[in-house]
């Protein structure tokens, strides 16, 4: 908390003063003049997409590590290296390969959808693990339970495990949240660096990191804004961790009155 | 065979082994159809693994292999070609510690009937109330069935858990020590809704508590553990099992000398 507070209070001041006009106008003169509004509207684009698809990869993954592994346990053992050995891959390599597989093959471009993607390849295995660690907390007896009734499952999976793993999985997500607005390399090479306002998802857009690393590596006189979007990229992840693990954790145990 | 005697489930020659160790020998036990059969002896005398052979839930436990026969109204069920979601739902259990779904009252109760397809498009109503007035908690829980069912108390639980399986109107009732995690008052509470399901239900009760054998059971079948597995030493009607059993072994354990 207390180096969370220090970096938030040095880049206040290094900043200097911050307003509304900041977070909606657009950048001018490459981002030492103007705002930062087309980039979060970019940065809320590539991390939907990112959601969208790590988080229902994720928890399928993790299902079918602690739920089906009894039958498919050569598979299982695959996918759970397959993710140990994501979870270790340097930003760079998911840079380069999200170029290659995304922009090419699939020929997506230099755009948030790209972007996206190779986030969501980045973030899967936080989520899978976290999720797969929260299913195999669920107690026994649930299975147990659920098997002398007859459930199938898919039934026990869906109505009893998922809910009562609820808090992982958002704690998963937050994680992955986390790495994802952290990540600069990875999107270099795969949403690109433009920062106007992106027309769709097939364009090119600049993320919060990237504009940061912009503003300070390569633009003399960025600085005081350079800090100013730092800031507010930690205030965001800040209050998407208080969020999902805070808020929702704590709806999804009152919800299900589970640990 | 008069009704009275009229066979509901049947073992012959039934032997368990967990990882080619075994835990139960040879057991050939009748179990009349209506009648409370309590299943006593000391612990580790394969009076659970018996239970859980009759509704093949020792089917969850990997290396566990079953040999003989199950018979469920005259079909063996031990075949693998009988549907477990059909087993199951003719031969319910209740296990030593109340496990509730942790989702509220209601959906606990509804979810395996709604599963089977036992609803089509009756939202339920009528048979939440019949099983919960079945189990005596329709007046405790009426204006609660919202609530998240691991909040009521375990004797609660624990009725609750009968009113679940008995939503799936089955022939066959297990129980694996049903009152021995609750306190006396509610222990009493669990027993005597037991005794009132004799008749419409043939029940099969673990217990490690002779004097609430004595209470409830019209037969008894006595279990040792002989070189470390589990066989049936004596069974028949409660008074003659417990009053003036026909082994020497029986008579130890019922008078409190052994086990």
């Amino acid at each position: 908390m207390l180096v969370f507070a220090g970096i938030a209070a040095d880049l206040l001041v290094r900043g200097g003063a911050l307003d509304v006009r900041f977070l909606v106008e657009a950048p001018s003169r490459s981002g030492r003049a103007g705002g930062i509004g087309p980039i979060l509207v970019s940065t809320a684009a590539i991390l939907a997409i990112c959601i969208a698809v790590c988080a229902p990869l994720g928890v399928a993954a993790a299902l079918l590590l602690s739920e089906w592994r009894g039958r498919g346990l050569a598979a299982g053992r695959v996918i759970g290296l397959s993710l140990d050995v994501l979870a270790g891959v340097p930003s760079i390599v998911f840079g380069l390969f999200g170029s290659a597989f995304f922009c090419r093959t699939l020929d997506l471009g230099f755009s948030l959808l790209s972007g996206g993607l190779t986030l969501a390849c980045m973030a899967l295995p936080l989520v899978a693990r976290t999720a797969e660690a929260g299913f195999r907390a669920v107690p026994l007896e649930y299975r147990a339970g659920a098997a002398a009734l007859g459930l199938s499952r898919a039934a026990v999976a869906r109505h009893v495990t998922v809910p009562a793993a609820m808090p992982s999985i958002l704690a998963g997500l937050a994680l992955g949240i986390g790495r994802a607005l952290a990540e600069t390399a990875a999107l270099l090479f795969t949403s690109g660096y433009v920062d106007r306002l992106p027309g769709s998802l097939w364009d090119s857009g600049r993320a919060m990191s990237v504009h940061v690393y912009d503003l300070a590596m390569n633009v003399p006189g960025g600085d005081p804004n350079a800090y100013r979007s730092a800031f507010v990229l930690i205030v965001m992840i800040l209050a998407i961790q208080v969020a999902l693990q805070g808020g929702l954790g704590a709806w999804a145990r009152r919800r299900w009155h589970v640990a | 065979m008069s009704p009275e005697h009229e066979v509901a489930i049947e073992t012959i020659d039934l032997s368990v082994a967990y990882s080619g160790r075994p835990a139960l020998c040879g057991v050939s036990l009748p179990l009349r159809r209506g009648k409370i059969t309590a299943v006593v002896g000391p612990s580790g005398c394969g009076k659970t693994t018996f239970l859980s052979a009759l509704n093949r839930l020792t089917d969850l436990l990997p290396g566990c292999l079953v040999s003989g026969s199950v018979r469920v109204a005259g079909r063996e069920v031990l075949d693998s070609a009988v549907l477990l979601p059909w087993l199951r739902s003719r031969v319910g259990m209740i296990f030593q510690k109340p496990n509730p779904f942790p989702i509220s009252v209601r959906r606990n109760l509804l979810l395996a009937p709604r599963e089977h397809g036992l609803l089509g498009n009756d939202r339920g109503e009528g048979l939440l109330e019949r099983v919960l007035r079945q189990v005596g908690l329709w007046d405790e829980v009426k204006d609660r069935l919202d609530l998240v069912a691991t909040r009521l108390s375990g004797g609660q639980q624990q009725r609750l858990c009968i009113a679940r399986a008995l939503a799936l109107e089955p022939e066959v009732l297990l129980m694996d020590e049903p009152c021995s995690s609750l306190d006396p008052l509610a222990s009493g509470v669990v027993e005597e809704l037991i005794a009132s399901l004799r008749g419409r239900y043939t029940l099969v009760v673990v217990t490690h508590n002779l004097p609430q054998a004595r209470r409830i059971a019209d037969d008894v079948a006595f279990f040792w553990a002989r070189a470390g597995c589990g066989r049936l030493v004596e069974s028949g009607p409660a008074a003659q099992v417990l009053e003036s059993p026909r082994e020497e072994l029986t008579s130890a354990y019922v008078r409190g000398m052994r086990g």
